[in-house]
């Protein structure tokens, strides 16, 4: 109990005798977890509760609308067993680290063009944001169409430059597939990182840059040695986040090859959707998205601690 | 000379690659929108130069607003947002004030699954959500994505709005108390007032996350009158092998509107929601 809060709280005039609840509200600790328990409840119910359901479930063989069955780890040996659980985990890695470098420097080029005075600036940081903004389906739509086998706008590009005399097929080559989901996913996470970057960049006061440029530092120096690490913690924040929700990506790759050609672009969580409601087994299902929980939790863990630290 | 040299400077570190940028960004866009008003023999020759529309047309529009779902698609997916959103930012404010500004046991328990609960993704959680909303009996049924929506939005708002709840300095609050606010007036007549910035923040950006949900849409909505923009037009029309590209085209620009409306409103504040949680003040 904090004691000067409380302290006024029981100095503050209470109107009558009778308004014991209002008194009890007046509780710092009771006002507190009575305006927490609907939310804290809502989550132990629908994350806290699935969550450890899913650990049920992945120990257990189990179709859908029947009764489930205990088998231990035995859906987890399976997989591991399984040379497309391997595909699927090198899929995953190889789609996040490749997206995440070029996420990250894309981003970083954006925010430092970005971070130039010029008029209608706001407008362009507008536009630029939108495929953030735009929901990741549709986009990926306009996508599916870019990498039409036949009617490709790269290939109309590339055929009639000169480029190439036929036309890729880019979502039916596995080396293409995993190019094209890569591009999209780049695509589409940039403008976060732009746009989170250049908030950075603008807190960097510009004295720090005339400071430096008078003591003779370059262009490249003043970028290493004030602006880097400057934006350093935005930066592993922001790229933090990216890797989280990258490793755990469901949309574009369902929209744009659902896992193919062959295993080709599966990653964790489009193949325990497969898996578990493609082919309704939930146990396996749940195992298998269970075993992207140690990358996981190494990755929040270092995330929180950094949270914290700064 | 100076002009000049200053110019070819600018167009180099500023022009040339803020177009890139801007074209990069912005073409799949450009290439919704002309697809869309394209007739079907200009999309399915490989003879037409593609990059503009020589007779447009909005036949593609007229049939996916006649043939198709597509109207309730949205009416779903604007009321699910809505709600969602609404539901999400009153239950994530009552748990941001008291871990903003309030010592209560537990805290420190509160705060960790606050934070657990916003970045444990839910690819981990959708097979057991299939199984209990099944179990609920909820298949097929808006009430099922207004269920489990809060919970990617009511952990992102809380954590959010606590950062601005923190800011608001404790002097105001304690005078109001002295005055003879109760705790919950101080709340609702001092702190949410001033921080009506943040509340916007979180609600447009709630709003565009539950505008862009999916897995679960995806895996509850299997009929085609509960289903969202995103369900309805990746799965409705397709059909077969068969890609209605003027339509899915249409329905993916006119879907992506309402984000883009609300967006194009309160874009500083979507901006000021994103990069709140990394860049302090």
């Amino acid at each position: 109990m904090a004691v000067g809060p409380a302290t006024i709280a029981r100095a503050a005039p209470v109107v009558g005798r009778r308004a014991s609840p209002r008194r009890i509200l007046e509780r710092e600790g009771a006002f507190s977890w009575i305006m927490l328990a609907p939310g804290v409840l809502f989550l132990i119910a629908f994350v806290a509760y699935p969550f450890f359901y899913g650990i049920y479930l992945s120990l257990q063989e189990r179709q859908v609308a029947k009764a489930g069955l205990f088998v231990g780890l035995a859906n987890f040996v399976t997989l591991f067993h399984d040379g497309v659980f391997w595909q699927v985990s090198r899929n995953t890695f190889l789609y996040t680290i490749v997206t995440t470098v070029l996420k990250l420097l894309g981003g970083l080029a954006m925010a430092l063009v970005m971070n130039q005075t010029f008029r209608g600036r706001n407008l362009a940081r507008a536009f630029l944001l939108l495929p953030f903004i735009v929901p990741t389906i549709l986009s990926t739509i306009a996508w599916m169409w870019i990498f039409d086998p036949t009617f490709s706008v790269i290939n109309w590009t590339l055929v009639h430059t000169g480029a190439i005399s036929k036309g890729f097929s880019w979502l039916g080559n596995a080396t293409l597939a995993m190019v094209a989901i890569i591009i999209v996913n780049t695509w589409r996470g940039i403008p976060f990182y732009g746009i989170t970057l250049l908030a950075g960049l603008q807190t960097i006061s510009p004295d720090l840059y005339e400071a430096a440029a008078i003591d003779g530092a370059t262009v490249n120096q003043r970028f290493w040695h004030v602006t880097l690490p400057i934006i350093k913690p935005i930066l592993i924040i922001v790229t933090m986040f990216s890797i989280i929700f990258t490793f755990a990506d469901f949309q574009i790759v369902y929209a744009l090859t659902h896992g193919g050609p062959a295993n080709a672009t599966q990653v964790f969580v489009t193949y325990a959707f497969d898996l578990g409601m493609s082919a309704g087994q939930l146990g396996m299902g749940a195992a298998a998205a269970l075993t992207m929980l140690p990358a996981l939790i190494l990755l929040i863990i270092g995330l929180t601690f950094y949270l914290r630290r700064e | 000379m100076v002009g000049g040299r200053q110019f070819g400077t600018r167009l180099f570190r500023l022009y040339l690659p803020l177009a890139v940028c801007l074209v990069l960004m912005l073409f799949p866009f450009y290439w919704m929108l002309i697809t869309s008003i394209k007739p079907n023999r200009e999309l399915y020759s490989q003879k037409i130069m593609p990059l503009i529309v020589h007779q447009p047309t909005l036949k593609h529009y007229v049939d996916l607003l006649t043939e198709t779902n597509f109207l309730t698609w949205t009416y779903n997916t604007m009321l699910v947002a809505i709600i969602t959103t609404a539901v999400s930012l009153v239950l994530g404010t009552m748990m941001a004030y008291p871990m903003a500004r309030m010592k209560f046991p537990g805290a420190a328990v509160v705060a960790i699954g606050v934070a657990a609960t916003y970045l444990v993704p839910q690819p981990l959680l959708f097979i057991p959500m299939a199984d209990i909303i099944n179990r609920l009996g909820l298949g097929n049924t808006l009430t099922a994505v207004m269920l489990t929506y809060p919970t990617l939005l009511i952990p992102f708002s809380a954590w959010l709005l606590m950062g601005y709840f923190k800011s608001v300095p404790r002097e105001l609050e304690e005078a109001a108390r002295i005055d003879g606010a109760s705790r919950l007036q101080a709340m609702t007549r001092i702190v949410l007032p001033l921080c009506s910035p943040g509340l916007l923040s979180a609600g447009i950006f709630a709003f565009t996350l539950a505008q862009n949900e999916f897995l679960y849409a995806l895996i509850f909505l299997t009929k085609s009158e509960v289903r969202t923009v995103p369900v309805g037009a990746i799965t409705e029309l397709i059909r077969g092998d068969v890609f209605y590209w003027g339509q899915l085209m249409a329905a993916a620009l006119l879907g992506s509107v309402p984000v883009a409306i609300i967006y194009s409103f309160f874009v500083d504040y979507y901006v000021a929601g994103l990069t709140a949680g990394s860049v302090k003040t």
